[in-house]
Order: C-alpha cells, then sequence, then structure tokens
C-alpha cells in the first residue's frame, strides 16, 4: 500500500531528525565529527526508516501544533495526581478501594491512543490495564477518579481536539 | 534568591521520590504499589534534574547545549515511565493476579 | 550570587537523601511475595539510579555523567518492557 511510495520522503525525515540528534548530543562542529555523524546518520535512516514515520499523513503541522497546545493541561493534572497519591500514602488510615472499570472511546488511531493511554495514567487516581479497539480497561484506586474519568469526559473530548479526531 | 529557588525545587523532588518509596512499602497489593510509584517516581525525578538546570542556567552559562541535552532526559522519563508502568500491569492482568478489594489481607 | 562551595554541600545532602531512599526500596525487591513485586522495585531503583547520576555529575564538575544517565534511561525502559513481555507470553520472539 504504502510500501515504496514516499520512501524517499521518510528517509530523508529520518536522517534530518537523527543528524539533528548527533549534534545536539556532541556539541562539536568540526570537520571530522560532521562528516562522521552524516555518514552514520545515513547508515540508521536507510536501515530503519520505516519503524520511524508510519505513512504520509495530511495536515502534519496543525496537529503538532495542537498537540503542543495540549501540554500544559498535561503538566497541571501531573501535579494535581501527584498531590492525590501523597493524600493517600501520608494518611493514618490510608483511603483506598480499587476497583476496575472499563468504558469505550471514539478515537482510533495509534498516537491519539497512545497519547490517551499515557495521560489516564498520569491524572489522579486511574492507570490503564489493556486496549482492545477502542474498549479500555482502566484501575482506578477510588470511587472518585474512577467517575471523573468515565462520567464526565473531558479528557477524551481534549485529546480528541488535538489530534482532530471527533 | 536563585539559591532559594533551586533549593525548594530540589526539596521537593526529594519529598515526592519519599513518598514513591513509602508508597511502595505500605500498600497492600501489587496494583496499589504501581499506582504509588508510576506517578511520584516520574515527577521526582523530573523535579530533581529541572532544579540542576535552572542551577546551571545561572552558574555556567556559556555552555548552553547541555541544558537541553537534560530536558531530553525529563521528556524521555516522563513518556517511558508510565509506558513501563502498563505493560507491567497488563502482564499481570494476564497472567492472573487477583486485585485486592477492601477488607482482604495483605499480600 | 553565593560560591559554588555552599552548592556542593547541598547536593551531597541531596545525594544521601536518595540513597537513603533507594535502602527503602531494596527492602520490598528482596521481601515481595511473587516476581512482579521484584520487578517494579528494581525499575524503581532504576530510576532513582538516574537523578542520582545527574547529581554526581554536577558535584564532580564532570559533563560525561549526563550522557550516561541518558544512556541508563534507555536501558532501564528496555530491560523493563521485556521482563514484562517475557512474563506475559513466556517467550520473547514469537516466531
Amino acid at each position: 500500500m504504502t510500501e515504496n511510495e514516499g520512501k524517499g520522503f521518510r528517509i530523508l525525515v529520518t536522517f534530518c531528525v537523527m543528524f539533528l540528534f548527533w549534534l545536539l548530543l556532541s556539541g562539536i562542529f568540526e570537520r571530522l565529527y560532521i562528516t562522521a555523524g552524516v555518514i552514520c546518520s545515513l547508515i540508521v535512516a536507510v536501515i530503519s526508516h520505516d519503524l520511524f514515520v508510519v505513512g504520509k499523513r495530511n495536515k502534519t503541522i496543525v496537529r503538532s501544533f495542537r498537540v503542543l497546545m495540549y501540554i500544559p493541561w498535561e503538566l497541571w493534572q501531573i501535579v494535581l495526581a501527584n498531590l492525590d497519591v501523597a493524600y493517600r500514602v501520608l494518611h493514618p488510615k490510608m483511603p483506598i478501594d480499587p476497583l476496575i472499570v472499563e468504558f469505550d472511546t471514539s478515537l482510533r488511531s495509534d498516537f491519539a491512543l497512545v497519547t490517551l493511554a499515557n495521560s489516564i495514567t498520569l491524572t489522579p487516581g486511574t492507570i490503564t490495564i489493556d486496549i482492545r479497539k477502542g474498549r479500555f480497561w482502566v484501575h482506578a484506586i477510588a470511587k472518585e477518579p474512577a467517575e471523573a474519568l468515565t462520567v464526565d469526559g473531558t479528557m477524551q473530548q481534549k485529546v480528541a481536539d488535538a489530534y482532530m479526531e471527533w | 534568591m536563585l539559591e532559594v529557588i533551586v533549593i525548594l525545587v530540589l526539596a521537593l523532588g526529594v519529598f515526592f521520590l519519599f513518598v514513591g518509596a513509602i508508597g511502595l512499602l505500605r500498600f497492600p497489593d501489587f496494583y496499589t504499589r504501581l499506582h504509588a510509584t508510576g506517578k511520584c517516581d516520574t515527577l521526582g525525578v523530573g523535579l530533581v534534574i529541572l532544579g540542576l538546570l535552572i542551577y546551571h542556567l545561572f552558574y555556567y552559562s556559556d555552555t548552553l547545549l547541555v541544558c537541553v541535552k537534560l530536558l531530553f532526559l525529563i521528556l524521555f522519563i516522563l513518556i517511558s515511565n508510565p509506558t513501563a508502568t502498563y505493560a507491567l500491569m497488563k502482564a499481570a492482568y494476564k497472567t492472573g493476579v487477583v486485585p485486592w478489594k477492601l477488607g482482604d489481607e495483605r499480600r | 550570587m553565593i560560591e559554588i562551595e555552599l552548592f556542593q554541600k547541598i547536593f551531597l545532602a541531596v545525594g544521601l537523601l536518595i540513597a537513603v531512599t533507594i535502602l527503602l526500596c531494596i527492602y520490598r525487591a528482596v521481601v515481595g511475595p511473587g516476581v512482579f513485586n521484584v520487578v517494579v522495585a528494581v525499575n524503581v531503583i532504576g530510576t532513582k539510579t538516574i537523578a542520582l547520576l545527574v547529581l554526581i555529575g554536577y558535584y564532580f564538575e564532570r559533563p560525561m555523567f549526563f550522557d550516561i544517565a541518558l544512556l541508563y534511561a534507555m536501558l532501564n525502559f528496555i530491560g523493563t518492557l521485556i521482563f514484562a513481555k517475557y512474563l506475559e507470553r513466556g517467550e520473547v520472539c514469537s516466531r
């Protein structure tokens, strides 16, 4: 299907990213090291270009911009999650009551599912267990975070906005 | 002023690392222990490295490429720790480890 | 701006506190009924080691330790994933 079309595009993108990473890690701009970097990046790009970029997508730049706008909300949720866990750990009575819930989403592409699974793991009180064709199994540590995930639906709406998959 | 910020961020990072270790010892079941470490450990290490990054920006400000390397390290830990947590939890669920309900004994 | 010597003492104190948390995790790695608790404890010790490596890099003023920390983060992640895959399926490569 997209085996041989766009092959040059994929090799070019992989080569650029690998060479940028080489320059970032070494920080030396002399002739010998840059030549070695170009040769190594070329070998890596030719061998594994189809693992890195998965087919041509349309609207990639708009999509990455919207993902960048989703990240600050995510960082605020990480801080809230950690304060919640600290409260449950340090309380003398340890108020936990674990249960497992399942729910359905309407996202279908790989990137969106992985982002939603990571976000569920980093929000207060829930961890993903399994994903199968848009159906999530989630382990929650008390009743309130489980309700906030399934009944509310803010997080799924935000991920769907970031990847434009209403 | 700057040293107060660095000490504050480092102290917060070490506090969250302590909470993660205490949670690992105190919780009664495997799934709940993963809750404690998967969230607290990530933020604790992220805050410690962030504090050192602020220290580097003001005391050694002629090698700024190292700051980008440390920022990449923080980003990698923020993505890889939840993924490893999810993989371990899926393996335990498929193999048949039974979750803990309120009123059982510790396992 | 205070001198760097005071910051050396602060880094030493923080490094000792992180070492104490690693000692707390070793209890769960030794006891810990079943293999899953041991794997979680080893992953947590590896993550705390990354923070300790960056701290040591600033204490001894050698910038080589940041590259070692980056490499160890990747090794720790891949090691935990391979353990999880083996415990779930009973084999690592399925052909």
